[in-house]
C-alpha cells in the first residue's frame, strides 16, 4: 500500500496493465448502473420499455438485424432489407460524401488563406464570422430552399463542418514557419510549388489530425438532418423507433454509430502515424 | 552553363554581389523615430570569396543576409547579383541557417534532391509526364547521393531529419544548398546550436568544400574564432565609433584578406590571436570601452 501513493505524483509512470484495467472501469461502471436501473424499474413493470434489460435488448438487435419484406418482386420473391444494413450504408454514404467536399473545400481555402494574404484578408474575417452561425439554425431555410431530399442533408454537414475546418487548416498552415518558405524558393521553387509541395506538404498530419476531430461534429449533422426528414438512416431509424418507445432499438443504434465513429478515429490515427512517420517533430 | 558564368566573371573580375549605399531601418513605434540598423553598407564580394561576417550582437549582420538573399527589403541602397538587382529569394542565392534548416517530411536523399526536382519539373508537369518525371528523379538520386556522401551520410540517406544528430542535419543541409550550385551560398549562424567537437568537423568540411568548388559564401557568425578560421576575407560591422559613441546604424569597421593556412593548429598560433584581437579592437572594442564607461559611473 505504501507505494500506491506513488501513483499520485504529477505524470507518474503507470504500467501497460495498469492503464487498460483502469480504462475498463467507467465503462463497468455504466453498464452496471444502467443494470441496476433496469432491473429495479422490471421489479415494478416486467414490461417496462424505457430502461429495456438483456432479453429486450437482443429482441430490439434481432429486429434491427432481420430481414424485412418491403415488397415482391414480378415472380413472387420477396424483396427483402435488413434495417441496420440499409441505415448504415445510407448514413455512411451520406457522411462520405459530405466529408469529401468538406474536407477538399476546407484544405483549398484554407491553404491559400494560409499562404496568400490578399485572399487571408478576403476571406478569414467572413469565415470568422460564418462560423459563428449554428449551423442547425440553418436547417429549416436549407429545406425549404433544397426540398427535403439528399441535398440539405449534405448542405448542413458541409455548411456545419466547413468554417471551423477551414479555421483549423488556416492555423496548422500558418504554423509552417517562414525561414521554411524562404529556403524552398532558394531551391527553385514556384509559388504554387512552395504552397503545394512544401508547406501543405508539412502541414497535412496535422490537417488530417483536424479532419479526424471533425468527424465528431459530422456525424451530429448527419443524425439531425436524418432526424427531421428521411427515408432511411441511422439517425431515421433512431427518431422513428422514439413513437413506439423503441428504446430496446435505439439503444443498439447509438452504441453501434459510436463505434463506427470510434472504428474511423482509430483508422485515420493509424493511417496518420504509419504514413507520416516524422509527424510532430516539425520543431526540431 | 552556371560554370561558365564563374570563369566569365573570374575572367573579368566582376563582383558577383555588389551592395551599394545599403539603408535598412525600421520604424519603433514607442519613441516614434526611424530606428537605423544598417548605415550606407557598401561592399563587393568576388567569386570564390569566403566572406565571413562578424559584429556585435544586434548589429544586423543577419539583417544583411536577409537583405542579399531577398528575404527582407531595404530602405534604401541596391544589392546587385551579377549586376542585377537582386529581387524575391531565388536558386541563385542558397541559404543554411541555424533552425528549419531541413524540411521534416522528407527524407535526407528527397530533402537534398528537392532542389533538382523543383527546378527541372513544374507541378502539373510531375502528372502530366509521370515517366519523364521518375526517370529524372532517379537521376536526380544519383546526383544527391554524391552530395550526400561528400557530407559523409551515405548510410543515412533513408532516414528522416528527426532521425538525425543536430550536426547530421546541418550537413544535410549543406549538401542540400550546395547542389544548387548557387551563385552565392548565404550561411547564417549554421554551426550555432552545436557542441564543440561536432563544430570543428563541420568547419573542416565547410574548407574541404570550399577549396575543392571555390564557390562563393557568405558566412554569418558570432563566434570571431570560427570567422577567422574559416574565411578568406573578414569584415566586421559594428555601430561604435573610434570613441565608443553610438552612431545611428552600424557600418564596415574592418574588412581584410584572411590567409592562414586551414588546419586546426593555427588557432594556437600568436599571429592567429593578434588578428582575433584587431577584430575585436575594431568592431568590439569600442562597445567594450563604452560599456566599462558606464559602468564607471
Amino acid at each position: 500500500m505504501a507505494d500506491i501513493r506513488g501513483h499520485f505524483r504529477i505524470r507518474s509512470p503507470l504500467s501497460r496493465r495498469a492503464r487498460g484495467l483502469l480504462a475498463v472501469v467507467p465503462f463497468a461502471l455504466l453498464a452496471a448502473a444502467y443494470g441496476v436501473g433496469a432491473e429495479l424499474r422490471h421489479r415494478d413493470n416486467p414490461k417496462d420499455r424505457l430502461m429495456p434489460g438483456a432479453a429486450q435488448l437482443l429482441d430490439g438487435i434481432r429486429e434491427a438485424a432481420r430481414e424485412h419484406k418491403i415488397g415482391e418482386r414480378e415472380d413472387g420473391e420477396p424483396i427483402t432489407e435488413r434495417w441496420i444494413v440499409v441505415d448504415t450504408l445510407v448514413s455512411l454514404r451520406r457522411l462520405g460524401i459530405a466529408l469529401v467536399l468538406a474536407t477538399t473545400a476546407s484544405i483549398a481555402l484554407g491553404l491559400f488563406m494560409g499562404t496568400f494574404t490578399a485572399i487571408d484578408a478576403l476571406l478569414n474575417p467572413f469565415f470568422r464570422a460564418l462560423s459563428k452561425i449554428p449551423p442547425l439554425a440553418l436547417l429549416p431555410i436549407l429545406f425549404i430552399y433544397l426540398g427535403t431530399d439528399e441535398l440539405p442533408k449534405l448542405a448542413l454537414m458541409v455548411i456545419g463542418v466547413l468554417p471551423t475546418l477551414t479555421q483549423d487548416v488556416y492555423l496548422r498552415i500558418r504554423d509552417v514557419p517562414q525561414e521554411v518558405v524562404n529556403k524552398a524558393y532558394t531551391l527553385g521553387a514556384s509559388t504554387l510549388e512552395v504552397a503545394f509541395k512544401v508547406v501543405l506538404a508539412q502541414a497535412w498530419p496535422r490537417i488530417l489530425d483536424s479532419v479526424r476531430l471533425t468527424l465528431g461534429p459530422l456525424w451530429v449533422f448527419l443524425i439531425a438532418s436524418e432526424a427531421i426528414s428521411a427515408e432511411s438512416g441511422l439517425g431515421y431509424q433512431i427518431y422513428r423507433a422514439q413513437r413506439w418507445l423503441g428504446v430496446n432499438l435505439i439503444l443498439p443504434y447509438i452504441l453501434w454509430i459510436s463505434l463506427l465513429g470510434f472504428a474511423m478515429d482509430v483508422a485515420l490515427r493509424f493511417w496518420i502515424r504509419w504514413r507520416h512517420p516524422w509527424a510532430g517533430t516539425e520543431g526540431d | 552553363m552556371m560554370t561558365n558564368a564563374v570563369a566569365g566573371n573570374l575572367a573579368s573580375g566582376r563582383a558577383v554581389l555588389e551592395v551599394r549605399k545599403l539603408v535598412q531601418a525600421y520604424f519603433d513605434p514607442e519613441r516614434r523615430v526611424e530606428d537605423v540598423v544598417l548605415a550606407a553598407i557598401d561592399l563587393d564580394v568576388h567569386a570564390g570569396e569566403f566572406i565571413c561576417v562578424v559584429g556585435p550582437s544586434g548589429c544586423g549582420k543577419t539583417r544583411l543576409l536577409n537583405i542579399i538573399g531577398g528575404f527582407e527589403r531595404p530602405k534604401s541602397g541596391a544589392c546587385l547579383l551579377d549586376g542585377a538587382p537582386v529581387g524575391a529569394p531565388d536558386r541563385h542565392r542558397g541559404i543554411v541557417t541555424q533552425q528549419y534548416s531541413l524540411f521534416p517530411n522528407l527524407t535526407v536523399l528527397d530533402n537534398v534532391r528537392l532542389g533538382l526536382d523543383l527546378e527541372e519539373f513544374t507541378l502539373p508537369g510531375r502528372w502530366l509526364r509521370p515517366i519523364a518525371y521518375r526517370l529524372g528523379r532517379r537521376r536526380f538520386a544519383a546526383q544527391a547521393m554524391e552530395y550526400i556522401e561528400r557530407v559523409g551520410l551515405t548510410a543515412h540517406a533513408r532516414k528522416y531529419p528527426y532521425q538525425l544528430s543536430g550536426g547530421m542535419r546541418q550537413r544535410v543541409a549543406i549538401a542540400q544548398a550546395m547542389i544548387m550550385r548557387p551563385r552565392i551560398l548565404l550561411m547564417d549562424e549554421p554551426f550555432g546550436a552545436l557542441d564543440p567537437g561536432v563544430r570543428a568537423d563541420l568547419q573542416g568540411m565547410m574548407i574541404q568544400t570550399h577549396q575543392a568548388e571555390k564557390n562563393t559564401v557568405f558566412f554569418v557568425t558570432h563566434d570571431l574564432e570560427e570567422a577567422v578560421f574559416l574565411g578568406t576575407r573578414l569584415i566586421c560591422l559594428s555601430p561604435y565609433a573610434k570613441d565608443g559613441t553610438r552612431l545611428p546604424g552600424s557600418r564596415i569597421v574592418f574588412d581584410r584578406p584572411v590567409d592562414f593556412p586551414k588546419s586546426p593548429e593555427v588557432r594556437a598560433a600568436t599571429e592567429f590571436g593578434r588578428f582575433l584581437d584587431e577584430v575585436k579592437e575594431a568592431g568590439f572594442g569600442a562597445q567594450d570601452r563604452a560599456r566599462a564607461a558606464k559602468q564607471r559611473f
